[in-house]
């Protein structure tokens, strides 16, 4: 499909001038004969990298070629035979008839092959580009700048003719859909309309050059370049914020900065002397790779992953090559070794990040407003300590203390043991009571127990229970279960074989989520105390508050039951005892401190116990609730505050640099000889004034003696305006990729650029100001036939918009678009349920207000399950640097567009923007020109306006019907309803989705 | 090939020359005929001739995802049995990295029991009562390994070929190979259960480099079966149609104008659009199966269920998708809980997937289908012959992830019937006879539909890639 374009034009290239054996034959050889037949193979003895063997004969001793006799060529003949055994070459398609021909006029021309150029010539992209003078043109008139020159100069040669200007409102939609991804509104195209002065278009690019949202929409291509995405990749693919990276883009963009400084930022902006905290946020480019959170896995090797995909995107986004291929071998097409890679793997080798799941290094990103804000509540929360030690030195406050201190001292004592006097294990443990009356289990564990105890508590009036958990044996265990732990579902005791109705529990320590309120019920996951770790086995008590004190009798029983029930098997309690108490508050022993204990129980305090007291009864007197709640408040904002300023991954350089070593067969686990940083040899030379690291290599990218960055980067910007490159393969300028359409063009475009001082907001002015650019996309069949991808720009560019710039046009055009720049990524309505992620329960939390309404760029982008709005449209997965969007055709855009609930919605409110005008007309044509710019003709009026008549008539007899599809339940809903149905075709419309 | 493309290239684009010239959309509605749109050469999903005569015309494979364990399902081992709670001699898992086991792992012999079936005499744990009675239409590969050890990346090594994200999928690469049989539906459809969607996530029908075209389309037993397939609320079948005679009408207009063929190309994708509306919805609503249909899967009516979506990817493949990707999570039996040990919670899972995997085996069968669709089960490595003992509690046991070796089944579409391939050393731990590859294995499939694997490629970043990278060879002895 891709050929069929180049087909034609080189066709018409054949046509026009003597073959060039350098430009037209040899990129043949190159591209279908090299493989088996050049420097590292030659079968049957031939190499078509050099003229010997293919005019004088290989092993055969037949020349290939015989100079003027194409038909007798056996070269002629092997392509074109019929034979599938015979035809060459034996993989992959057959050469095309055009380049048969080529072939054929070559050798009938007398098989000119230039001598020289047998030694090897260097591939066209790594020679530095030189400014060409701008070709003559017959037609002086058309041109407006130097992209003209070429472009006509070749038009004439082809015998075309440039296609007139397009309409000044198409075109307005054309160059504001181009510079900021949106579409003009319609007083933006009423004011475009009036000016009738001849700087009125310049005025209008100069006018979306400056917008916020310039900036917005140029950061799309260079984010899908940096792979920029809100989640981890791998297995859960957790999130991660790299928002703030996103957001440096943006504003870079706006502000012009100049290409190189935009480069050196991103790749070594933590190096700069005096780094800023934007500069170290640029450096968020290559933090953009995976991590993985993966069981098992070892950091190192992905690691290793990160730095290759680091060197493949670096190497494809500045300098257009697939240096990736010498990762395991040297390249086989282009120049480029194992070793090459290795050496320049030595450059990103030695930065802090090693795949933590924590994504570290990683820094706050603060406004100054935030930085402002942060000190002043710092300052909030010292004045507030400062008021509650006033206040806690009041009198009266001691007095409290010590009375606070006699209760719960006594709450400490006031238990005694529960003598067992029968117990027994349903599991088939063996319980054993030891001197200090504990219960040990011991013998059989089963997978979950039931342990039953009866005592006799003496006469009297009981108001509490206490359960201790004890440590036993040499790993002071306080469960029987493999990790020493233990997990307990339920308490119960029993009077008389009643239940005892039991109203409250409180442990001295529970584990997150294994709250001692779970034992009343036996509810939830149990009681548990994180005796797994070794740190937290110490004995640990549980209390518990009958609904009423329990008047027992003498000699009377009360039997205990201790029930293990939880999914962890084995987790049955170790050894442990039973108290009760007569205390006026049986819980409150839950709520002093471990630590305080040996303080309050003291003979005699010493000043380290005073201060204990002191400093824990301030925390919880009731006298000094006031200045500790104000104090927790501004503890509370202060920490909201901070919570919220973003934390971002950045590079950060290793104080010692690593040791970097070769990779055979580009093995993670291979190693061989130690290299150093470099750069390829066959590139421009690394200037042996720049340090041999990160910054080094950011100035060698953007060296003005570099062959590729600028050409690279102006084709790609012109693939946005165009729909193709001027060199197609975006991605690849190495010796297998078709030469590009206009060599010179891309050359002076490049130069032009480098000589701008990087200036790309002067390049995109260039390319929207030329004659080029602004033709009409409308042609006559005859030229789609001929250049069905307008290589030859015969006409303007009409090109399917990308995912985002669909989703903020309907936006834009139904007036809900949130202009805001910038902030956390958001969170738009999407179907329910897509996001079922093995071992991660992340949830789609739909956003509320004008960040439904945000441009596509700031949604949220899951790796494992971006928004399928937006991939239905191409949009990447952004796993990996994506070069080069495809743009497809499908039923199931059709079928987003039509039903997606945000197109609806954005359908419902153009249909309010445009209800209640004069007549239907004006409705129908205020809604068409909301849309397409244009005035509609008037049969598209007339269809649009037989469309709302039948369907107005549908609705005024179906009024739920037009309630739902209008959102609406007013008395107009019938008309509204008709109106969402016209907006939905609108929205749908086939210009719509194009930039025309 | 190329050829024809062409003629049919030029043929269009004199039709539509015509349009442009003024006669405008008059002959449009027949060329949206769906035969004639099916042989554009713009149309991604139109029918291409593969490189050679295929054995099948469609696949489903079910994954099961998390990995089964073949040690207790396909491949016996009575001297593993016999060292049972025995230490694993130090030379086996030296070398070996593990998600979870450390220290000096035991050898575990399977606690399930064995028997011959059929007249092949292919050996089955009694986990799988059902598959046991059709072993003489299937065939069972005990030789699998694999490069990879843990579950997405495994999963992405098994359906992309690649360890890592970015890759296209099988049935991605089969619909860029063959185009789409069908107008009406996807080619390509996904269907998920067990609760959880596969570790490799949507990246595992992907179309990675290739035009999202290609991708596969997830279909759920619940809510929309095809996301944004149905009208919006408010909106009948007709206002449907009448706003797309409407949308088709302008877009003519601006053919008209503009003259650009792309439009056309967007005029038939609506229409293909609302096509799918009415076609989705029929196939996914499996009530419309007769009774004993329903009894044979064992289907759940209303629920998300392995059985339901396996009578669903039957309906799907009758009605011209060609490659349904089922998965189903829940084998990953490490026996650290109750749930996933490899007595009981293996069991379970085996209950509840045996009698419809069957059933579709059969159905296929009496349909006549099974002759030229391919049925692949398995999941994305194997489990160690090593008790992982996590909780140190005998009465849990559990296998960790094991890369060297795993068993999968296959039948139809080519494939042999009764036969067992391949074979591992006395404690399965790794293949000694006829081993096969993960790459040898999508070799296979892509032979099955007449594509070699060398040749079905796609130009990328500069380079050519392949399903299979540059390794896999064909497995012949598999094919009949």
């Amino acid at each position: 499909m891709r050929l069929s374009g180049l087909v034609i034009l080189s066709a018409a290239v054949a046509a026009a001038a003597p073959v060039d054996f350098d430009r037209q034959v040899r990129p043949i050889f190159e591209l279908r004969c090299y493989e088996c037949h050049g420097e590292k193979k030659q079968k049957s003895g031939i190499r078509f990298d050099q003229r010997d063997t293919v005019l004088h004969g290989g092993d055969s001793g037949k020349p290939l070629v015989t100079a003027g006799k194409s038909a007798e060529s056996i070269l002629i003949q092997k392509v074109t035979s019929a034979d599938p055994d015979e035809v060459m070459p034996p993989k992959g398609e057959r050469l095309t008839s055009e380049q048969v021909a080529t072939l054929k006029a070559w050798i009938d021309e007398g098989a000119q092959w230039p001598e020289k150029v047998t030694e090897k010539k260097p591939h066209w992209a790594y020679v530095k580009p030189i400014q060409p003078p701008l070709p003559k043109v017959k037609d002086a008139s058309w041109p407006i700048n130097g992209i003209d020159h070429f472009v006509l100069a070749r038009l004439e040669k082809e015998a075309l003719r440039p296609t007139s200007t397009a309409d000044a409102a198409v075109l307005l939609r054309r160059v504001s859909l181009d510079l900021i991804g949106l579409p003009p509104t319609v007083e933006e195209v009423e004011m475009f309309l009036k000016d009738t002065s001849t700087h009125a278009y310049e005025n209008a690019v100069d006018r979306l050059l400056n917008s916020p949202h310039y900036g917005e929409r140029w950061a799309r291509p260079w984010l899908d370049l940096a792979r920029y995405a809100d989640t981890q990749g791998y297995e859960k693919d957790n999130r991660r914020t790299m928002w703030p990276y996103r957001d440096w883009v943006i504003k870079a963009l706006n502000e012009n900065m100049p290409f190189d400084q935009f480069t050196i930022e991103q790749m070594a902006g933590d190096m700069l002397p005096n780094a800023t905290q934007e500069q170290k946020v640029a450096t968020g480019f290559h933090r953009n790779t995976m991590t993985n959170t993966e069981g098992g896995t070892d950091n190192e090797e992905f690691r290793h992953e990160a730095i290759i995909d680091r060197i493949n995107t670096t190497m494809s986004v500045w300098m257009g090559t697939t240096f990736s291929c010498a990762q395991c071998h040297n390249h086989k097409y282009d120049p480029f070794t194992a070793k090459d890679y290795y050496n320049f793997y030595a450059f990103l080798n030695h930065t802090a990040d090693v795949d933590y799941d924590d994504e570290k290094p990683t820094m706050k990103v603060m406004e100054p407003w935030e930085e402002r804000e942060l000190a002043r509540l710092r300052e909030t929360v010292k004045a507030a300590k400062t008021q509650l030690d006033e206040a806690a030195a009041l009198p009266g406050i001691a007095e409290s203390q010590r009375e606070w201190e006699m209760k719960a001292a006594s709450a400490l004592t006031d238990w005694r043991v529960l003598d067992p006097v029968t117990w027994s294990s349903k599991g088939g443990a063996t319980l054993t009571k030891t001197e200090s009356k504990s219960l040990l289990a011991g013998g059989t564990n089963a997978a979950s127990d039931v342990y039953m105890v009866t005592a006799r508590p003496g006469a009297g009036r009981i108001t509490g229970f206490r359960l201790e958990v004890l440590e036993t044996g040499d790993e002071k265990v306080l469960g029987r279960a493999s990790n020493g732990s233990f997990v307990l579902s339920k308490f119960e005791i029993e009077s008389d074989s009643k239940q005892v109705p039991l109203k409250a529990a409180a442990a001295e320590y529970s584990q997150d989520k294994y709250p001692a309120t779970n034992l009343l019920a036996g509810t939830g996951n149990g009681w548990a105390v994180d005796s797994a770790d070794k740190k937290l086995r110490v004995r640990r008590s549980v209390c518990f508050e009958p609904e009423k004190p329990l008047e027992i009798a003498d000699g009377a029983t009360l039997k205990f039951i201790l029930r293990h029930d939880s999914k962890f098997p084995d987790a049955n309690v170790a050894r442990f005892r039973l108290y009760a108490t007569t205390g006026g508050d049986p819980l409150l022993l839950a709520q002093v401190p471990a630590e305080l204990r040996p303080a309050l129980l003291a003979e005699s305090r010493n000043d380290s116990d005073r201060e204990k007291l002191k400093k824990h009864y301030i925390s919880v007197a009731p006298e000094l609730s006031k200045w500790r709640d104000a104090l927790a408040k501004a503890q509370g904002t202060e920490k909201k505050h901070y919570d919220a300023i973003p934390i971002t991954s950045v590079m950060e350089e290793l104080k010692e640099p690593r040791e970097t070593f070769f990779r055979p067969r580009g093995a993670y686990l291979s190693k061989g000889d130690k290299v150093q940083p470099g750069t390829p040899a066959i590139l421009h030379p690394f200037n042996a004034g720049y340090p041999s690291n990160r910054v080094g290599l950011a100035y060698w990218l953007v060296d003005t003696n570099n062959p590729l960055t600028a050409r690279v980067i102006v084709n790609r910007f012109w693939e946005q305006y165009f729909g193709r490159g001027i060199m197609e393969v975006v991605e690849d300028f190495g010796t297998q990729s078709e030469p590009p359409s206009h060599p010179e063009l891309l050359d002076w475009l490049a130069t032009h650029f480098m000589d701008s001082g990087w200036d790309m907001k002067a390049i995109h002015k260039l390319i929207v100001m030329s004659a080029t650019y602004r033709q009409s996309s409308k042609a006559p069949s005859d030229l789609h036939q001929r250049d069905p991808y307008n290589r030859l720009y015969a006409r303007g560019p009409r090109v399917r918009l990308e995912a985002e710039m669909i989703r903020d046009q309907a936006l834009v055009v139904s007036g809900l678009l949130s202009r805001k720049v910038g902030g956390p990524s958001v969170f738009p309505p999407q179907p329910e349920g897509l996001w079922q992620v093995v071992y991660s329960g992340d949830k789609w939390d739909t956003s509320k207000g004008e960040n439904k309404y945000r441009r596509g760029l700031y949604t949220f982008w899951r790796r494992t399950i971006p928004h399928p709005a937006m991939t239905t449209f191409d949009a990447p997965s952004r796993e990996f640097c994506v070069l080069r969007r495809s743009r497809s055709n499908t039923p199931l855009q059709a079928l987003t567009v039509l039903n997606d609930a945000g197109y609806v919605e954005a359908a419902q409110a153009l249909a309010r923007r445009v209800i209640g005008r004069s007549c239907v007309k004006d409705s129908a044509e205020l809604a068409f020109r909301l849309c397409l710019t244009r005035k509609p003709t008037s049969a598209e009026l007339d269809r649009l306006v037989k469309l709302y008549e039948t369907e107005l008539s549908h609705y005024r007899d179906n009024v739920d019907a037009a309630k739902k599809i209008s959102g609406s339940s007013e008395s107009n809903a019938a008309e509204l309803a008709a109106w969402t149905v016209v907006g939905n075709v609108l929205l749908n419309l086939d210009e719509m989705i194009t930039k025309g | 090939m190329r050829s024809l493309d062409q003629l049919q290239f030029t043929t269009r684009r004199q039709f539509f020359g015509k349009c442009a010239v003024g006669i405008g959309g008059l002959a449009l509605s027949s060329l949206l005929n769906e035969k004639l749109f099916a042989s554009e050469l713009e149309n991604p999903l139109a029918r291409k001739q593969p490189h050679f005569k295929p054995r099948a015309k469609r696949a489903i494979y079910l994954h099961m995802a998390g990995a089964p364990s073949h040690l207790d399902m396909f491949d016996y081992k009575p001297k593993l049995v016999q060292l049972n709670n025995t230490d694993c001699p130090e030379s086996l898992f030296k070398k070996d990295r593990f998600a979870f086991i450390k220290g000096v792992p035991k050898l575990l012999g399977t606690p399930h029991k064995f028997a011959k079936h059929g007249q092949c005499g292919m050996e089955l744990s009694n986990l799988l009562p059902h598959l046991a009675t059709i072993v003489d239409d299937i065939t069972l590969v005990r030789s699998m390994h694999t490069d990879q050890f843990n579950h997405a990346p495994a999963q992405l090594f098994l359906h992309t070929g690649a360890p890592r994200q970015g890759r296209p999928g099988m049935g991605a690469w089969l619909t860029y190979g063959l185009g789409s049989e069908t107008q009406d539906l996807p080619g390509f459809v996904v269907l998920v259960s067990g609760g959880k969607a596969p570790d490799g996530g949507a990246s595992l029908w992907g179309s990675g480099f290739l035009p999202t075209a290609y991708q596969g389309v997830q279909c759920r037993s619940q809510g929309e079966p095809v996301l944004y397939v149905s009208d919006p609320p408010g909106m009948d079948r007709a206002t449907r149609r009448r706003s797309l005679d409407a949308l088709r009408d302008l877009n003519e207009l601006q053919l008209a104008q503009v003259g650009d063929p792309e439009t056309l190309t967007r005029i038939a994708q609506y229409e293909l659009a609302y096509r799918m509306q009415t076609s989705v919805p029929e196939i996914m609503d499996i009530s419309q199966e007769p009774q004993h249909i329903k009894d044979l899967y064992g289907i759940e009516p209303g629920k998300v269920s392995f059985a339901n979506n396996c009578l669903l990817a039957r309906r799907l493949l009758e009605s011209g998708t060609r490659f349904v990707q089922l998965f189903h999570w829940g084998w990953d039996q490490h026996g650290d809980n109750r749930d996933n040990d490899i007595r009981q919670g293996l069991e379970r899972q085996c209950r509840q997937t045996d009698q419809a995997c069957t059933a579709l085996v059969t159905d296929l069968k009496q349909r006549g289908l099974l002759d030229d669709t391919v049925v692949i089960w398995g999941g994305e490595f194997g489990r160690t012959p090593l008790n992982e003992d996590r909780t140190k509690n005998p009465s849990l046991i559990g296998r960790d992830h094991h890369p060297h070796s795993f068993a999968i089944w296959m039948a139809g579409g080519g494939i042999k019937r009764g036969l067992t391939y391949g074979a591992t050393d006395d404690l399965g731990y790794h293949v000694t006879e006829n081993k096969v590859h993960v790459h040898d294995l999508q070799a296979t499939i892509l032979h099955c539909f007449g594509l070699d694997h060398t040749k079905l490629t796609y130009r990328f970043q500069g380079r050519d890639f392949r399903l299979t990278d540059v390794f896999g060879e064909v497995v012949h002895p598999l094919l009949a």
